[in-house]
């Protein structure tokens, strides 16, 4: 057996599993999105512009997904820094990979659990109980904006702290004694040297925890309650309520595309600013 | 700014501890601690409900994780030895499967399974013998096993690829100057130095898989797994038996992470 059918025979697998699982369900819903609404729900063959006519009516969900997404990226990013900063900078090494890992450690388990702890903490008898307690009446914080923002921070901080963290913990000690050493303040050396050389790290975390928050549905769904929904709430509405494929195949396709264009909008950003996008492997 | 960071952990740690808390209320009430008690955790795992949910939750994570490992680090050795369209053309499918947000996969093996089912099933129904009753596909567990397996093995190739590019290539070459085949090479040299990988890679594998909401919310059909037992009772209401489930699901998650991250360590301290 030559080298080359060998490697041939160990990629069939996953191969037809990508061809299967992966590029057939694409295809299909990019032809569906150009079809109709069959009529008792489902998907009846045409070749029309319809859905993609009829997008604006979902026009909140795109909306609020924008806003929300980029709003959360950012909290995200304001609150994950600081701490970046000083488990890379100021903390006992030998303490270094413990706190890290116990910042790591909430990602990889169960967002739908996570997010049930809000519910939990911000409704009626969490949080405004103790508030009404201290004599503060009659605060309302789950189904609002601020509960999602708070669900997609605790959501994703971790995924954020981690790439900063990693580009932080890389940066050459030495070339902040230098900076001391000729004079500049400290304010001064963090932002003349820490903060630039740390750009690659908050470049992707940015991105990435952007790109998830573009798909998100738990969170609005649990800590948004129906009034604060995103692109991910009408998908799951159009397919397993109203049945609808052919528009729900045009909404699907719109995120990815509006996705792809925000995406590569912000690369381009990135790489006018000069730097790469750093190497990141959260296992 | 060490205040800010012991903040900042009480921020990430609160909310699953105070579930963890109630978990073990002993009052009927979600919200009023009255005692301790782990009643609600006999009651969870007495309810059939949960303990189905649960039983398709583990083979579905188990089975599922298993192809992924065994097909995902196949393609990643053969692509460690590839170059041109071939390569290209898996690094693509690899990056459209991790891009993809899960909303959009979930949606799409649904509704693709549903019409590939609907051709085939009259074709098996005319080429059945008569008399004898057709299979007829649909949506379930095989459905769930395949995309949960689709995605995780995107996520294998990463891993393995990452291990096997750190390892010395002197290592093969030396035992493929030493007469061994490339078979033997494989097995008494690349395997043993990238099996901590796999076998970290099949733990996360797990854990995504168990945990998966998304996915599963679409393209479960009939079944129930544990997450969707979870969210749709959580829009029942709060009760302690969530948070004891809750509990629970947080505590297979965490042990699995601690032994994939026992076994990347010690993988990673194999000499190189």
């Amino acid at each position: 057996m030559t080298h080359g059918t060998r490697n041939l025979l160990l990629l069939a697998p996953a191969g037809t599993w990508f061809l299967v699982m992966l590029l057939l369900p694409l295809t299909v819903v990019l032809i569906f999105s150009f079809g109709e609404r069959g009529t008792s729900g489902g998907y009846a063959p045409a070749f029309v512009l319809d859905q993609y006519a009829n997008l604006p009516a979902r026009w909140t969900a795109f909306k609020n997904t924008l806003t929300l997404a980029p709003i959360g990226t950012l909290a995200s990013l304001v609150i994950a820094y600081p701490l970046a900063y000083y488990l890379a900078v100021k903390v006992d090494p030998k303490w270094k990979t413990t706190l890290l890992v116990l910042v790591i450690v909430p990602f990889w388990t169960s967002i739908l659990i996570r997010s049930y702890a809000w519910i939990f903490l911000l409704g009626g008898r969490g949080l405004p109980a103790l508030l009404d307690w201290v004599g503060i009446e009659d605060v309302r914080l789950i189904n609002t904006p601020f509960s999602v923002l708070v669900g997609i921070i605790y959501g994703y901080l971790p995924l954020m702290v981690f790439p900063i963290f990693v580009s932080l913990d890389r940066l050459d000690k030495r070339l902040l004694e230098a900076s001391s050493d000729l004079g500049a303040k400290p304010w001064r050396t963090f932002l003349q040297v820490t903060l630039p050389l740390s750009v690659p790290g908050v470049a992707t975390g940015c991105m990435l925890v952007f790109i998830l928050l573009m798909g998100e549905f738990l969170i609005p769904a649990l800590l948004g309650g129906g009034k604060v929904f995103f692109v991910g709430n009408a998908l799951v509405d159009l397919f397993l309520q109203s049945r609808n494929w052919a528009y729900g195949s045009a909404v699907a396709v719109a995120l990815v595309v509006v996705m792809l264009i925000t995406v590569t909008i912000y690369m381009r950003f990135i790489n006018r600013l000069g730097v790469n996008r750093e190497d990141v492997s959260m296992v | 700014m060490k205040l800010y960071a012991v903040f900042v952990y009480l921020f990430l740690y609160i909310p699953v501890g105070v579930i963890a808390l109630f978990s073990f209320n002993a009052g009927r009430h979600a919200s009023q601690l009255q005692g301790f008690s782990p009643k609600w955790y006999g009651k969870a795992l007495s309810n059939p409900f949960v303990m189905d949910a649960l039983e398709t939750s583990l083979i579905v994570a188990f089975v599922s994780a298993f192809l992924a490992s065994l097909f995902g680090t196949m393609a990643a050795v053969a692509l460690q030895g590839i170059k041109g369209p071939l390569r290209k053309t898996f690094d693509l499918l690899i990056y459209v499967a991790v891009m993809i947000p899960g909303i959009v996969i979930g949606i799409a093996t649904l509704i693709g399974l549903v019409t590939v089912f609907d051709l085939l099933n009259p074709l098996l129904a005319a080429l059945w013998p008569d008399g004898a009753t057709p299979p007829s596909l649909h949506m379930g567990m095989g459905s769930l096993i395949a995309a949960h397996a689709m995605f995780l093995m995107a996520l294998v190739i990463i891993i393995v690829r990452a291990r096997l590019a750190g390892m010395d290539r002197s290592l093969t070459e030396a035992s493929s100057d030493l007469y061994a085949t490339p078979f033997g090479t494989f097995r008494q040299v690349t395997l043993p130095l990238i099996f901590p990988a796999v076998l970290a890679g099949f733990l996360l594998c797990f854990t995504f898989s168990f945990d998966d909401f998304i996915i599963a919310f679409f393209v479960a059909g009939s079944e129930t797994t544990l997450p969707i037992y979870v969210f749709s009772s959580i829009r029942r209401g709060v009760t302690p038996e969530i948070n004891a489930i809750g509990t629970m699901v947080l505590a297979v998650s965490l042990v699995t992470l601690a032994m994939a991250q026992i076994l990347l360590r010690r993988g990673g301290r194999t000499p190189k």
